[in-house]
């Protein structure tokens, strides 16, 4: 090894409200393969747009070395005229246009604007042999599966001539033999020279193609591990992601005690769901679960393990394509196959993306709020926009929502007030059942507690509720029951008094072959 | 006459009588309430600031009784259509055969009516029906089939054009029957002593000044029972005071001619209708959250389908209104009336303050938005601008209202 050729010192990116990075510091050596590794929400992610300039120099602090020279990318092509280059998990690929047009998008082989498609074919075609594509380059990147058009990404970050390349959780959408090609080519252009960065969840595939591997955990480096050496093993990697004290705060919960005899509130059976376009993937596998009047239950899971997919294709079909499957509540058989019916069985889905899916930001909080339920404070189809504004107040007040007034614009409120209005929403449609989709994610230390113990009234009031998260500490925290999740099957089933970060997140990084 | 000019835009009263009289507090209340609410308060001093301009420029004749009277029946058939175009944005969609549609349902009017002497009351009726099936049909491609509505209506203005000039044969039908032309041309019948005013008209005038007095009042006295903050007093009787004396200014033109148009008053009627439904019911507010954010919508249980649908038909509907006064207020069907309605509409629509992504504008902004429009061409009809100028005018007007209404909102920081 040629001593470092990427150093990162001691970055701290603010967002309004949040720390994302508080202090990280990440030494990447020439020719190496070089890991990240932590919990969602943990900073990775930030850190990659840090170091390829897609946050510029300026909205961080602290220094970037890139083979010895200070770094201060203004924006991408900043950071890719210095031969770095990043993937992103969503491809950034244009569907209609070929293979070809694709790689040299942005970079085209031109002479005073008139493009010269002889050498783009030939430039093309090397750098498709170069990645192991066996596609001709014309062909529509649209007709191609997702594991090819991820090596167009890799073929497009050759032709810039990449020195540093940065993969962002590559195997996320892809099958097992596809996610193989993939490392096998990482561990080819190691040899070629090329140094990658790779975000992953997935153990065993850092272990296969990692030289070393840096832990990341609430913005914070936490160390840098070599992966060849016989003390790094998955166990060391995994208490290093989770930590080990609970940091955060929880409200006293009483643990509830299954009533005997009962019917559990919600009871999902065999639930199948297939991704929406590649219709052989099974996104959800075979899940059953239970959840009971004045329970939570956790549903613990790293990204792609299918924990959304479940709850939205319950809740209404919003996902996928239905595969098999029943859902029960109070023992008897529902049906949920549109949101009306959903909501009117008593089923709330508090969405993980409030921005897309929960929320009209250029609508007030109290249009906001009575949404899913008009009906509530309306008289023959008329809206009694008095009473609506009561509900609303009702709320602020109960909520504690920073706002001036109800007629506040959700755009404008910070995101743990938007979080407390989409909270807000769904408990005004009175549901038996809540699901929670990362109702923590994104809003800082002080709202979570409150969010905490509004779902701890919620299930103290007989409530059943679904509570999905990434952080452990938080399920560990609040949760009588959880699950776990990994590639659409559940993996496991623990009582609170059993669980363990540790356990769980063996469970959560289970892959296919090792369950089998 | 030019005093009036300045009492008639509304809500900003002028600064220099009442705002100094009450001090800088209350002018700095009024300032914030207008940046606020920017959108529809610029638009109303843009109006004000335009109806002057021209009531200079025509040495009074554009706020003539007589010029006003013909004002609002030149642009009934925009307005009517501008009310249903706004709730087709407000959605996030756009109807480009509205224009089509009101030839079209001419068209057959003429064919019931001149050529088959069905009764008019009954052929009003037919043609509604024909329109709220026409719109249907375009609703059902566009909510149930998901083809997008710019392609279905596109499709629809040129088929609708079409079956217009089948149905007339290439040539214009005429005469409508005398009930029908009283309604799309007439007045209210005069009644009771001799004034110089219009009596009935000078009555519902007054009844409509109460109506909205009394409406502010008992809202204010529900929000303070309610303990929410309401507006300043000395600022809330401003504001009723200038909207009061903008009804009164058009209540007495309209008096000193023939009195208040009858398309006049199914306008209203509309205005007041389909404000009610978008701001109170529930489809209403459903039509806001489709526009606003289709996924979170969906996700709260609105049946996006069926709204999309229900509001094509309501604008084939609307369509077919305009198409009947359009009709009988020149007494005749021709394969070319309509031309280019849809983009007036469109237009009226954006300068009101819908946003071309869904989610904004108001009932009350589309026809503020057609006024603008409507006063522009009357003005410029009456100083003499030929129509090629006019085009170019309207069309910067069109941009300058959107221009501003970006840069404000960014300058908003949102």
């Amino acid at each position: 090894m040629a001593g470092p050729v990427l150093e990162m010192r001691s970055i701290v990116k603010t967002f309004p409200g949040v720390k994302a990075l508080s202090d990280v510091t990440l030494t990447v050596q020439q020719g190496e393969v070089h890991a990240i590794c932590g919990e969602n929400g943990a900073g990775k992610s930030t850190l990659m747009k840090v170091l390829s300039g897609v946050h510029p120099h300026g909205s961080y602090e602290g220094d970037i070395l890139f083979e010895g020279e200070t770094c201060e990318f203004k924006d991408i092509r900043a950071s890719e005229q210095h031969g770095i280059v990043i993937i992103h998990q969503e491809l950034a690929l244009v569907p209609y246009l070929s293979i070809a047009e694709n790689i040299f998008l942005g970079n085209e082989h031109a002479t005073r604007g008139f493009i010269s498609w002889t050498e783009t074919l030939r430039h093309a075609t090397e750098l498709l042999r170069r990645v192991g594509l066996d596609e001709h380059p014309d062909t529509r990147v649209a007709d191609i599966g997702v594991g090819k058009q991820q090596l167009v990404e890799i073929a497009k970050a050759l032709s810039k001539k990449v020195k540093l390349l940065i993969l962002d959780e590559p195997t996320a959408a892809l099958n097992d033999e596809d996610s193989g090609k993939l490392l096998d080519l990482i561990l080819d252009l190691k040899k070629q020279g090329i140094t990658s960065i790779i975000i992953s969840h997935k153990l065993n595939e850092i272990r296969k193609v990692a030289d070393s591997v840096t832990i990341i955990r609430d913005g914070q480096t936490i160390e840098t591990l070599d992966v060849k050496s016989a003390e790094t093993t998955e166990d060391r990697i995994i208490s290093g992601m989770v930590g080990r004290d609970l940091e955060h705060r929880f409200p006293e919960r009483t643990p509830h005690e299954p009533e005997e005899g009962a019917a559990p509130a919600l009871e999902i059976r065999n639930w199948t769901v297939h991704h929406p376009i590649d219709q052989q993937r099974k996104v959800v596998d075979d899940v059953s679960l239970q959840v009971r009047r004045g329970e939570i239950v956790g549903i613990a899971g790293l990204m792609g393990a299918g924990r959304t997919e479940l709850a939205m294709s319950v809740f209404g079909r919003t996902y996928g394509r239905y595969a098999g499957g029943t859902v029960l509540k109070d023992g008897r058989e529902i049906r949920t196959k549109t949101v009306p019916e959903a909501v009117k069985n008593g089923i709330a889905y508090v969405t993980e993306d409030r921005k897309h899916y929960g929320l009209n930001l250029i609508d007030t909080i109290n249009r906001n709020i009575s949404l899913s339920a008009l009906g509530k404070v309306a008289k023959g189809g008329v809206v009694d926009e008095h009473g609506e504004r009561q509900v609303a107040e009702g709320f602020r007040k109960s909520m504690n929502i920073k706002a001036p007034t109800v007629f506040e614009p959700v755009g404008k409120l910070s995101g743990g007030n938007q979080q407390k209005v989409v909270l807000s929403k769904w408990i005004f449609a009175g549901p038996d059942v809540l699901i929670l989709d990362e109702p923590t994610r994104g809003i800082d230390v002080g709202a979570k507690y409150e969010i905490y113990t509004v779902i701890d009234k919620l299930a103290a009031e007989g409530k059943a509720v679904v509570f999905i998260s990434s952080e452990l500490p938080e399920l560990l925290g609040m949760c009588d029951r959880i699950y776990t999740m990994a590639a659409g099957r559940l993996t496991g089933e623990f009582p609170r008094a059993e669980a363990t970060q540790e356990s769980l997140m063996r469970q959560m990084t289970k892959d296919k072959e090792v369950s089998r | 006459m030019s005093t009036e000019v300045t009492a008639k835009s509304p809500a900003p009263a002028p600064p220099g009588k009442s705002g100094a009289a009450a001090g800088g507090g209350l002018l700095q209340l009024m300032l914030d309430g207008m940046r606020r609410n920017m959108r529809q308060y610029g638009m109303l001093i843009a109006l004000g600031l335009i109806v002057a301009l021209f009531a200079v420029w025509t040495d009074g004749d554009l706020l003539l009784p007589r010029n006003v009277s013909n004002l609002v029946l030149q642009n009934s058939y925009i307005l009517i259509l501008a009310i249903g175009m706004m709730l087709v944005i407000i959605s996030g969609h756009i109807d480009l055969s509205v224009g089509s549609l009101t030839a079209f349902i001419g068209s057959i009017a003429a064919v019931f009516m001149v050529n088959n002497d069905i009764p008019w009351p009954l052929a009003v009726v037919l043609c509604l029906a024909v329109g709220a099936v026409a719109g249907a049909a375009q609703g059902f491609f566009i909510a149930y089939l998901g083809i997008p509505s710019f392609i279905v209506t596109l499709a629809g203005m040129l088929v609708f054009r079409g079956l217009t000039e089948i149905f007339l044969e290439g040539q214009t039908l005429g005469p409508f029957p005398e009930g029908l032309q009283k309604v799309a041309n007439g007045f209210l019948p005069e009644v009771g002593p001799q004034t110089n005013y219009h009596n009935l008209t000078l009555l519902m005038g007054f009844a409509v000044i109460a109506f909205v007095v009394i409406q502010e009042f008992r809202d204010r006295r529900r929000q303070q029972e309610f303990a929410l903050d309401v507006p300043p007093m000395n600022l809330f009787v401003l504001k009723l005071v200038a909207i009061s004396a903008a009804l009164l200014v058009v209540t007495m033109l309209l008096a000193s001619y023939k009195g208040a148009p009858i398309v006049l008053l199914i306008l209203g009627a509309l205005v007041v209708g389909f404000g009610y439904v978008m701001r109170n019911a529930i489809i209403g507010r459903h039509i806001y959250a489709i526009g606003g954010n289709l996924p979170a919508a969906k996700l709260s249980g609105v049946k996006d389908k069926k709204v999309v649908f229900l509001i094509f038909l309501n604008m084939g509907m609307l369509a077919a209104l305009a198409g009947l006064v359009f009709a009988a207020r020149f007494n005749a069907a021709s394969p070319k009336a309509g031309l280019n309605f849809e983009l007036e509409a469109i237009a009226a629509s954006f300068i009101g303050g819908a946003s071309m992504s869904g989610g904004v504008g108001t009932v009350l902004g589309a026809i503020i938005g057609g006024v603008v429009l409507g006063v522009l061409n009357n003005g410029m009809n009456l100083v003499g601008i030929g129509t090629d100028w006019q085009q170019v005018i309207k069309g910067m007007v069109l941009l300058a209202a959107v221009g501003f209404d970006v840069w404000n909102k960014r300058k908003g920081g949102s």
